[in-house]
């Protein structure tokens, strides 16, 4: 009897997704339009490597204000998440997180800088309202995956509150601080990033002191920025924490004042739809310059950078998680390898964007390439740790045949399992690129912010939130159709 | 011709001594079954014996060593991975070249796997497995074959069946089996394990399975 080939789901599912990614690519601008981006990129390799940490008094200041909007959001977000995580039962519930969740941190920031103007409060709420979404949702699904034995166990008549203080929360709590530092990791990222719009932190001195192309501060600031990242473990301990609270309560600049009116105005009368103020102005036509002129070639380009970034996020990862697998490399390459890993995920999209665009000029590849190469670096990290558990059998073989043939086959579902869990993480960070210009539908709310259209800002916001709701839910469904599944120490 | 020669040695592992006093050779032709407890080092053993015998010997682990995202072709393929081109071996593990699926199904007739060929190895049952990682080994052009008990997860039927096919295919062949009626009837040498050391080192011919006893009893001394 012969046997027929037949391909698999995941083969024919990889497929339709290089397909589509394929096809994308073919109608976006990947030009590079600088005259000589090479001249530029050694003038920035050279700063690089000349660091000047004296250039500025206010480098130490920047980085404290960074660690002070991170740590306060993040510990908001995590007492507000906790609380929504415990009524996570609720749809209701469940549906509000997933909103305030799908709009990005500066599209928030955006928005509270209307009202608030530059106080901390506009950076703390930025990431406190979207991170108390992503937190409730990975909280809940960890108090649901706890043991449910130890539960039934319990006697009868024990109250509600005593189970889930003794049985559910401490199986939860170690899940819990670890994510939260990976959570204070984001949000030291999103915290450093919001200084492109404005408040004082890291991304403000770096887009300034990139702009006048002086390289060796933006190497200082980098390189400090990775320090705090890299030495996390050291300073994050638990009982400083308040400490670290307090300072950072003190140190951030309150004095700017906002006025009540101001915030009235703002959400009765500039959000609503303007002909609803003016009846002289046409609802059709405030309708149509929307959705024709400015939401759907937003959704296109949107959708169309997302899926190039979203497979040659995959190709990095393959290329990438070798660099950190004992299978495959030595421990002075995996240190190399660590090290660039380390450096290319603690940089944030937007940065990496932000300097690709500088070196090539405006078009896709650089916010391709910058989404590739910080996505590719996480998945490729966690990749490349799980290779740590395959146990190979003694006469595998070695080089590229181990890694095409014992390797990779085992780590493609994982990897798959990751790439599409990330996909809605890119497509927010896709329209977010919009900002640097990239005709992405961050580039229209940017606009629309630039020009107090405020009404239309909120209305392409919420486009953005819904297609970001859509792409979450068939990530889901391309997730269980094929059996994919993410452990919990990899969210 | 001697294949293997280990005179007054010792092995473990992760630093731990398992078998000390290990004094004996291994000589081309051979049909050697070890026995012994489980735990007794029958495992070790094997892996110094593999370890000694370089690129000529294939290996069936215990726990198969299967990659259960590929097909059963791709992992009886990789028997031969170190003897072909790396560009031939991309192509085999992108489409199957037709010689080489030709070639994978000889080895995967004997083991009566031909309908599985293009299965993944997560979808077969353990039996089904335990025969894909002996057709590996089969694949393999090396002379000598050490397996740790590759019959464990079959019938009693096709464990000899398997068993004929290895000493058909293989000109030695180291086996730790724990059916000793098995040992003696397949292996023409038998090795017994005990308290850490070779306590028996006979031809098979002529033994009993009750003649082994003595390996299985908790020694009065």
């Amino acid at each position: 009897m012969k046997a027929k080939k037949s391909s698999s789901p995941l083969a024919r599912t990889t497929g339709i997704f290089f397909g589509i990614a394929f096809v994308c690519a073919c109608f976006s601008d990947l030009a590079i339009t600088t005259v000589d981006p090479w001249a530029e990129f050694s003038r920035l390799l050279a700063g690089i490597l000349t660091p000047d940490f004296f250039s500025t008094d206010s480098l130490m200041l920047s980085l404290g204000y960074t660690l002070a909007f991170a740590l306060l959001g993040v510990a908001l977000s995590n007492i507000i998440g906790f609380g929504l995580a415990l009524l996570f039962f609720s749809r209701t519930v469940r549906v509000f997180c997933a909103v305030i969740r799908s709009v990005h941190e500066l599209f928030w920031a955006l928005i509270f800088l209307q009202l608030f103007g530059l106080s901390p409060l506009t950076g703390i709420l930025a990431i406190t309202i979207p991170y108390a979404g992503i937190i409730a949702k990975v909280y809940a699904e960890i108090l649901e995956e706890a043991d449910p034995t130890p539960l039934q166990a319990l006697p009868d008549g024990t109250a509600r509150i005593s189970a889930f203080v003794f049985v559910r929360l401490p199986d939860a709590f170690a899940h819990f601080r670890s994510y939260s530092m990976y959570r204070l990791e984001c949000g030291l990222r999103s915290s450093a990033v919001l200084g492109f719009i404005g408040l004082p932190t890291l991304g403000f001195h770096l887009e300034s002191a990139f702009k006048e192309g002086h390289y060796s501060e933006v190497s200082a600031l980098l390189i400090l920025f990775y320090f705090v990242i890299a030495t996390m473990r050291f300073w994050m301990r638990r009982p400083l924490l308040p400490l670290y609270l307090i300072i950072a309560v003190i140190i951030l600049p309150w004095g700017a004042e906002f006025s009540a009116s101001n915030i009235v105005r703002f959400l009765t009368e500039d959000i609503l739809p303007h002909p609803l103020r003016d009846p002289s102005a046409s609802m059709v036509e405030w309708f149509h310059l929307i959705i024709i002129e400015q939401a759907v070639p937003g959704i296109i380009a949107t959708l169309q950078l997302t899926m190039v970034a979203l497979i040659a996020t995959g190709l990095l990862t393959m290329i990438f998680f070798p660099l950190i697998s004992p299978l495959l490399l030595g421990p002075n390459a995996r240190g190399i390898g660590h090290v660039f890993l380390v450096i290319t995920r603690s940089t944030p999209e937007y940065i990496l964007a932000f300097v690709l665009l500088q070196l090539w000029g405006p078009s896709m590849l650089p916010a391709i390439v910058a989404l590739a190469l910080h996505n590719g670096a996480i998945i490729g990290h966690l990749v490349g740790r799980y290779t740590e558990q395959i146990s190979l059998r003694p006469d595998t073989p070695a080089g590229a045949n181990r890694y095409f043939f014992e390797i990779s086959p085992r780590v493609y579902r994982p990897m798959l399992a990751l790439l599409f869990y990330r996909w809605e993480v890119i497509l927010r960070e896709t329209a977010i690129l919009g900002m640097l210009g990239i005709a992405t539908l961050g580039f229209y709310v940017d606009s629309a912010f630039a020009d107090l259209r405020f009404d239309r800002a909120m209305v392409l916001i919420v486009i953005t939130a819904v297609l970001n709701i859509c792409v979450d839910a068939i990530s889901r469904k391309v997730r269980s159709y094929l059996r994919l599944q993410t452990s919990l120490e990899h969210r | 011709m001697t294949l293997i020669e280990i005179r007054g040695e010792s092995a473990g592992y992760s630093g731990q001594t398992v078998l000390s006093n290990l004094d004996f050779s291994i000589e081309a032709g051979e049909r050697i079954a070890l026995v012994g407890e489980s735990g007794a080092g029958k495992t070790t053993l094997l892996r110094l014996i593999y370890e000694r015998s370089g690129s000529n010997a294939a290996l069936v682990p215990q726990e198969f060593g299967l990659v259960q995202a590929l097909t059963v072709f791709h992992n009886v393929y990789m028997g031969q991975l170190h003897c072909r081109s790396i560009w031939r071996n991309l192509h085999n593990l992108l489409r199957p070249r037709r010689d080489d699926v030709a070639e994978v199904e000889k080895v995967v007739e004997k083991l009566r796997l031909e309908d599985k060929i293009f299965t993944g190895v997560g979808e077969l049952s353990g039996g089904q497995q335990q025969r894909t990682a002996v057709g590996r080994a089969l694949y393999h052009p090396g002379d000598l074959l050490v397996a740790d008990e590759p019959v464990s997860s079959v019938d009693e039927h096709q464990a000899q069946e398997i068993l004929e096919t290895i000493n058909g295919e293989k000109n030695t062949v180291v086996i730790a089996m724990h059916d000793r009626a098995l040992a003696i009837q397949f292996a023409d040498r038998l090795i017994g394990i005990k308290s850490g050391e070779i306590a028996l080192d006979v031809p098979a011919a002529g033994m009993k399975p009750s003649d082994l006893d003595s390996l299985y009893q908790v020694s009065s001394s």
